[in-house]
C-alpha cells in the first residue's frame, strides 16, 4: 500500500538574480508560485526535479516542495514556501511588492 | 587605526581580481554551481531565501567613517539601502546581484575592506571587545594582537581547508564583552605579577552542541601568542572530525579526546614551532601597536552635559547607552540599532552616513561594531554628547535601551537564512513594541533576550538571560525557550525550560516570565539572571506553563 503522493511544485533561486523561481508545464522558469506546474505523481515529479535541475546555467539549489491546487494554481503548504512566495516580513521588499532582488528600483 | 599595508592591499585586490573572472565563469556557464560554490563562500557570498548575501568583515569591529561611508554607498547602490551588522561584527547585504558582486568587492577594496575568510572552513574574522582603547577595567586594548591574529590567519596556506570553520575573540579586560568563552579560541588578557599575558580557551561554541570554552593555558606570556595559537590550530586540524559535520567543531574534538589529552599535543606542538617564529612577528605587533595609539584626547569643562541631565529624555539615554571611559572626561557611547519595532542590527544607508559624520566630528574618527549588533563611539568627550544624541535622535537612533529588554540579538532567521526553521526578526519586533507599550523596561533593568531561528544559534540564545530558538515543529513555528544563559566571564548555557510556543503564543509567554521576575525578585536592584540564579527554574516554569501548576496542584 502506498501512501499518498503530496503534490509538488519545482523551486530554485534564478542563478544571476537570486530571486525564486518555479517550473512550469513548458519549462520556463516563472517568479509566480501559482503559474507552476503542479506535479501529482511521484515519478514525474523525480522526472521534472531532474528537467529543472539540468538547467545549471539558469538556477541554482532545485528541489521539490510540498504544494496544493488552489483556485488560481498552485499554492504552497509549508511557510517556509509560503515566506519565499513573498519575501521577509520585516521589510516591503520582495516579491510582496512586486519587486526582484538589486537595488530598489526607481 | 591599523590601515592596510602594501602586502594586504595587493593581496585583497588579486582576490577581487580572481573572484570578477571566477563570476564572469560562473555567469557564462564555464563553471558549474558546484564549483562555483566553494568558491564564492570563500569570499563570503551566499545564496539564501530570496536572494545572494553578501558578508563583510568588519574584523575586531573596528570601522572608520570613510569605511562607514562606503557601506552606506554600497548599501544603497547595489542594495536596498541598508545592512545588516551581525553577531560576529560582520555586516550583510542581503539583496546583491551576482552580477554587482565584484563592484561591491571592488568598492569595499577602496576602503580597506573585504569579505574573505568570512564563510567556509577557515578562522574567521578576529572579533575583540568593542570597548576596546577605551573601557575602565582594561589591561590592554585587544585589538593589536586581534590584527596580528588576522594577518597570521589571512590565506594562511595550513588553515584553508580545517575540519570546520574557526573562530577566535579576544578581550582586553577581565569583564568579557566578547564572549570569548563561545569561541573556537577565547583569549582574555589577564595580569600576573608585573606581567601581562593571555589566559587562553579552547572549545567553546553554541551550534547544536553548545559548550562552554575551557582553559587550555592559564598564563600565556605575549612573544608565545601565534605559535600557540598555530598549535592548537594544526592540532586540531589533525585531530578535528572530517566524516560528520556536526562533530568536526573543536568542541567536539576536546570533548571527545577529553582536554588534558589536547593541552598534551597543543604543548608538544608548540614546543616544535615554537623555535621558528625568530620574534619577527613582535616586530610587526611593535608596528601594530602604533596603529593603535590612542587619539589626543582633549581637556575642556563637561559642564554641557551635566546640565543636560535635566531632560529626562537625555537622561534616560545616559543612562542606558554611556559607559564609563578610562578618561574621565569622556564617555563611551552605544548606538542603539533596535529601536523598538525595527529590526535588530540594521542600520540605513542614511543612518550609517549620520554615524560617521558624528564619529568624524565628535569620536575621534572612530565607530566600533559590537556583538550585541550595536554601533559603539568608542571616545566621545562629554561636552559634545548632548549633540551627539540630537543627532543621533534625529536619524533615529537615539533609542534609550542598551542592556533592556528591547536590545535583543536577533539572527536573520527564516525572513532571510536558507537555514532557519522559523523566523526571528518578528519576534524580535513583537517583544520590543510590547514592552514598550507596558513602559515597563526601565523598571525591568538589565535583560538580554537572544533569538536564533535554528540550532546553529547564530543569535546566541543559548547564552541570552532568556534564549529564544526557532524551530519547525511539524509544519507550524514553534518557540522553545531557555532561562539563566550567560555570555559574560561568568558563562553558563542557559536551560530549557519545557515545550516551546506557538507564533502567537511567544510574546505573551515572555510576558508571564518578566511579570514573574517582577513579583519575586527580591528588590529592584536584583536583575533577571540574579533572581533566576537565585530561585531558579521553579517561579518562571509556573509563570511559563499555567495550566499544567493548576494541573499538578489540582
Ligand atoms: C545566511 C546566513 C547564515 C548562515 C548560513 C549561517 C550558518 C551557520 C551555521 C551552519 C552555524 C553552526 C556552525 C557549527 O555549529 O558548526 C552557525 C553558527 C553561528 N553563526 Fe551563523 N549563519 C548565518 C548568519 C549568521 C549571522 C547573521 C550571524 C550573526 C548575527 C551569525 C553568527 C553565528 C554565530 C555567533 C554562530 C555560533 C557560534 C559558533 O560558531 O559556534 N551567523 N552559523
Ligand atoms: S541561527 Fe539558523 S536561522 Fe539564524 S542565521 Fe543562523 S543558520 Fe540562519
Amino acid at each position: 500500500m502506498s501512501r499518498k503522493f503530496t503534490p509538488k511544485v519545482v523551486t530554485a533561486n534564478d542563478l544571476l538574480i537570486g530571486d525564486v523561481v518555479y517550473l512550469t508545464a513548458d519549462d520556463q522558469w516563472t517568479r509566480e508560485h501559482a503559474q507552476a506546474e503542479l506535479i501529482e505523481d511521484e515519478a514525474h515529479a523525480q522526472l521534472r526535479l531532474l528537467d529543472g535541475a539540468g538547467q545549471k546555467n539558469i538556477v541554482v539549489g532545485v528541489y521539490l516542495a510540498d504544494a496544493i491546487a488552489g483556485p488560481n494554481g498552485p499554492e504552497p503548504t509549508h511557510f517556509r514556501e509560503v515566506f519565499r512566495t513573498r519575501g521577509p516580513s520585516n521589510y516591503a521588499h520582495g516579491k510582496q511588492v512586486g519587486e526582484q532582488p538589486g537595488p530598489r528600483q526607481p | 587605526m591599523y590601515s592596510y599595508n602594501e602586502f594586504d592591499e595587493a593581496f585583497v585586490r588579486e582576490r577581487v581580481a580572481q573572484f570578477s573572472q571566477q563570476v564572469a565563469r560562473r555567469i557564462d556557464g564555464s563553471l558549474t554551481e558546484d564549483e562555483f560554490k566553494p568558491l564564492r563562500l570563500m569570499n563570503g557570498l551566499y545564496l539564501q531565501l530570496h536572494a545572494y548575501m553578501l558578508r563583510v568583515a568588519i574584523p575586531y569591529g573596528t570601522i572608520n567613517p570613510t569605511q562607514m561611508r562606503q557601506l552606506a554607498h554600497i548599501a544603497q547602490t547595489w542594495d536596498k539601502g541598508y545592512g545588516h551588522f551581525t553577531t560576529r561584527q560582520n555586516i550583510q547585504f542581503n539583496w546583491p546581484l551576482l552580477k554587482d558582486v565584484p563592484a561591491i568587492l571592488s568598492a569595499l577594496a577602496d576602503v580597506g575592506m573585504h569579505a574573505i575568510q568570512t564563510s567556509g572552513n577557515t578562522i574567521r574574522n578576529v572579533t575583540a571587545d568593542h570597548f576596546a582603547g577605551a573601557a575602565e577595567d582594561e589591561i590592554e586594548d585587544p585589538r593589536p594582537y586581534a590584527e596580528l591574529l588576522r594577518q597570521w590567519s589571512t590565506d594562511h596556506p595550513e588553515f584553508q581547508f580545517l575540519p570546520r570553520k574557526f573562530k577566535i575573540a579576544v578581550t582586553g579586560s577581565p569583564n568579557d564583552r566578547a564572549v570569548v568563552k563561545s569561541h573556537d579560541i577565547g583569549l582574555r588578557m589577564i595580569r600576573r605579577g608585573s606581567q601581562v599575558g593571555f589566559e587562553v580557551l579552547v572549545g567553546g561554541g553554541l551550534g547544536r552542541t553548545p559548550m562552554i570554552g575551557q582553559v587550555v593555558r592559564d598564563f600565556l606570556p605575549i612573544p608565545d601568542l601565534l605559535p600557540y595559537c598555530e598549535a592548537i590550530v594544526s592540532v586540531y586540524n589533525l585531530l578535528g572530525r572530517r566524516d560528520n559535520k556536526y562533530k568536526a567543531r573543536v568542541k567536539i574534538t576536546v570533548h571527545e579526546n577529553g582536554l588534558e589529552e589536547i593541552q598534551r599535543q597543543v604543548e608538544a606542538r608548540f614546543a616544535e614551532i615554537r623555535p621558528t617564529f625568530h620574534g619577527h612577528d613582535q616586530a610587526l605587533l611593535d608596528d601594530i601597536r602604533a596603529a593603535f595609539a590612542p587619539p589626543a584626547f582633549r581637556n575642556a569643562p563637561t559642564d554641557a552635559h551635566d546640565t543636560a541631565l535635566a531632560d529626562p529624555v537625555y537622561r534616560a539615554w545616559a543612562d542606558t547607552n554611556l559607559a564609563t571611559h578610562r578618561n574621565a572626561q569622556y564617555a563611551i557611547v552605544t548606538i542603539s540599532l533596535k529601536k523598538h519595532g525595527e529590526t535588530p542590527g540594521d542600520a540605513t544607508a542614511h543612518q550609517m552616513r549620520v554615524m560617521a559624520d558624528i564619529a568624524e566630528r565628535f569620536a575621534h574618527g572612530e565607530l566600533r561594531i559590537s556583538h550585541e549588533q550595536n554601533v559603539i563611539l568608542p571616545h566621545v568627550h562629554k561636552s559634545d554628547l548632548p549633540m551627539v544624541h540630537a543627532m543621533l535622535q534625529q536619524a533615529g537612533l537615539g533609542t534609550a535601551n542598551v542592556g533592556l529588554i528591547s536590545d535583543i540579538i536577533a539572527c536573520p532567521g527564516m525572513d532571510y537564512c536558507a537555514l532557519a526553521t522559523a523566523r526571528s526578526i518578528p519576534v524580535a519586533q513583537q517583544i520590543a513594541t510590547r514592552f514598550e507599550e507596558l513602559k515597563l523596561e526601565h523598571d525591568v533593568g538589565p535583560l538580554k533576550i537572544k533569538i536564533s531561528g535554528c540550532i546553529n544559534a547564530c543569535g546566541h540564545h543559548h547564552v541570552g538571560h532568556i534564549g529564544i530558538l526557532g524551530l519547525d515543529r511539524a509544519g507550524v513555528e514553534n518557540y522553545q525557550i531557555t532561562l539563566g544563559g550567560d555570555g559574560t566571564e561568568t558563562a553558563v548555557i542557559g536551560e530549557r525550560a519545557g515545550p516551546g510556543f506557538a507564533y502567537d503564543e511567544i510574546v505573551p509567554a515572555i510576558e508571564r516570565l518578566v511579570r514573574a521576575y517582577l513579583d519575586v525578585r527580591s528588590e529592584p536592584s536584583e536583575t533577571f539572571l540574579q533572581t533566576y540564579r537565585r530561585l531558579g527554574l521553579g517561579p518562571f516554569k509556573a509563570a511559563l506553563y499555567p495550566a499544567e501548576g493548576a494541573q499538578d496542584a489540582a
